[in-house]
């Protein structure tokens, strides 16, 4: 069986590699960038899942830890001469003007630098629980902002940075993303991703347990910001342009959303809900325009969209409270057991 | 191991829970702490495993000082406990349930646990090992892969036992393990507990109001009123003395 499962795994990452080489070369730059969007959103949809499906922990800092993953990477790649162009206002600090890393070594400083904010807000807010630590975490994410905005000769403060290179191709995202989901599929199902899950289903009995709760949640918490980071970072090689203004609780919202619409503890429910939100709300966009439905007939009302994806969401969490996938995967086995794969036994199928 | 309380005593504000509690518990002993609803046993318990520093007094563990310590250090010292109201975790199987303890021993680091290195999976198949012998041992074998919270209630009970002594301890406190049991699961329960002490050789101090099972079980008990210590002795000094009858078993 487990052979088995390992040979899929194998397959169906092929099979997506070969759907990605063909959607590039025939599908178009529109359609890839959605997709890769796609893959983006599952990187920092596992993030928050970390923390609020695995962890038990109510968090809404991600936004920040995106944004500090963006700059650091962003300023990290970016030529000498683009920095100069961007920093018209105050010039750049000399010790970063200079310094230029690959895409990859930069992906993971942003990511460790993303970490190490982690660590520092964790040590305080996660002696907090609830509502209190989601309130913590969201001041948090708004203070990195503020930081951000006014950092001017780091970040170039409000203008933001432009001609990022445009490194976040759709290998290295999908790459990032399926590691992002073998990452989690370990940890989760390991005996230290049993400690997280114990502290999230009692914290009093997991303490008893002798489960250093406080550390464990600081270092769900320290891996979640790193994942969100990387996920910032390449965003901002996504778009090639950051400002703080991105990096706003709208950015949150709609991560949070993606995670409780999958299935909060649910890995494959985020992967799942990653795609299908940032496909719909693309493929929604006629909304906005002008409408032909026979008898009625409007003119473009912006906006339409929006109300139409807030309906369709209300329709899930009302009859699907926990989730697409509440707190279960999609796995090999649960594939089997239902009958969608073919099984080899003695005496033919079952 | 031994365990001492010196005069402990839990203030919340004005009411005073515990005050001045003395107990002095000998290795491989079966000691009882009873008392009336709202004496403070349960305080008491809290006291010992960390859960509240006392405000006053020492917890000593073989002379060792560990008042005040977290309650993680204290189950790694070696005392594991088990809860009044059943705390599961709720997601998990019964095995998984028993394997969270077995992690205090195994120590899982992320950066093994997550890439599976060669230690990690030793010490996991270890585990995994012991855990099964745990269930085995609290006849729970064969509920291995059932979702805790669906177990029927006196089976959490067990299964919170067996979690309990997956952190391999040498002192183990219950807190009412009869509650909500029938006169046969208790009957039952007070033979489980001597056998766990003899095959753990554990030391056990447990809170219970059912008296059958106090009396049945314990060589000795300690009797709490209103935060008071008021009678210790042997369940036969317990039952004559005059006091305890007037506060807890009912005046003639």
């Amino acid at each position: 069986m487990k052979k088995r499962n390992a040979i899929l795994t194998l397959a169906a990452a092929a099979l997506l590699a070969g759907l990605l080489a063909l959607g590039s070369r025939y599908l178009g730059g529109y359609a890839m960038r959605i997709l890769n969007l796609s893959a983006i959103y599952v990187v920092l949809a596992l993030s928050l899942n970390l923390l609020n499906g695995f962890t038990g922990l109510f968090s809404l800092g991600s936004s920040g830890f995106m944004a500090v993953g963006a700059y650091v990477s962003a300023l990290l790649t970016m030529s000498p001469e683009v920095k100069e162009m961007n920093f018209f206002l105050e010039p750049l600090a000399p010790a970063l003007a200079g310094l230029r890393l690959p895409f990859i070594p930069a992906l993971a400083a942003a990511g460790l630098c993303a970490a190490l904010a982690g660590l520092v807000i964790a040590l305080p807010v996660l002696r907090l629980r609830d509502d209190y630590l989601a309130i913590a975490t969201l001041g948090f994410s708004e203070i990195i902002r503020v930081l951000i905005t006014n950092a001017q000769s780091l970040t170039n403060g409000a203008q933001g940075l432009k001609n990022i290179p445009k490194s976040a191709t759709t290998w290295t995202v999908w790459g990032t993303a399926a590691l992002a989901v073998a990452f989690m599929a370990l940890l989760t199902r390991s005996s230290y991703g049993r400690m997280l899950k114990a502290v999230r289903d009692d914290e009093v009995a997991a303490e008893a347990m002798g489960v250093n709760v406080f550390r464990v949640k600081v270092a769900s918490f320290t891996i979640s910001s790193f994942m969100a980071g990387v996920g910032g970072a390449l965003l901002g090689h996504m778009i090639t342009t950051i400002d703080p203004k991105m990096f706003t609780f709208m950015l949150t919202f709609n991560i949070l959303l993606i995670v409780v619409l999958g299935g909060n503890g649910s890995i494959t429910g985020s992967v799942i809900a990653s795609i299908a939100v940032t496909v719909l709300m693309e493929a929604m966009r006629f909304l906005d325009g002008p409408l032909n439905l026979g008898l009625v007939k409007t003119e473009g009302l912006p906006g339409l969209r929006m109300v139409v994806f807030s309906a369709m969401l209300m329709a899930v969490v009302i009859f699907r409270q926990r989730g697409l996938m509440g707190d279960r995967e999609l796995t090999w086995d649960a594939l089997a057991d239902s009958g969608l794969l073919p099984r080899r036994r003695k005496g033919g199928a079952a | 191991m031994k365990l001492e309380t010196k005069s402990i005593t839990m203030r919340f504000g004005g009411l005073t829970a515990v005050s001045g509690l003395d107990m002095a518990i000998e290795p491989g002993e079966i000691v009882g702490l009873i008392g009336p609803n709202g004496a403070g046993k349960t305080t008491a318990f809290n006291m010992i495993t960390g859960v509240y520093a006392p405000t006053e007094g020492r917890v000593l563990l073989d002379g060792r000082d560990i008042t005040g310590w977290s309650p993680h250090r204290i189950t790694e010292a070696g005392i594991a406990r088990t809860f009044q109201n059943i705390r599961l975790f709720g997601t998990m199987s019964a095995l998984e349930n028993v394997l969270v303890g077995c992690a205090l021993r195994e120590r899982p680091t992320f950066v093994g646990s997550t890439l599976r290195l060669p230690g990690y999976r030793r010490r996991e198949r270890e585990s995994r090992a012991f855990a099964l012998e745990l269930l085995g041992q609290t006849g729970l074998a064969a509920l291995a892969d059932e979702g805790a919270t669906g177990l029927p209630y006196g089976v959490q009970r067990r299964l919170e036992i067996a979690r309990a002594l997956a952190t391999r301890p040498s002192m183990l406190l219950l807190d009412e393990p009869a509650a909500g049991m029938n006169p046969q699961e208790s009957l039952e329960l007070m033979d489980f507990i001597r056998k766990v002490r003899d095959e753990f050789s554990l030391t056990i101090l447990l809170i219970e109001h059912h008296m059958q099972v106090v009396m049945g079980v314990c060589e000795r008990m300690y009797v709490l009123d209103y935060g008071l210590t008021i009678a210790q002795g042997e369940p036969e000094a317990i039952k004559r003395d005059q006091k305890v009858i007037e506060a807890y078993l009912g005046v003639e």
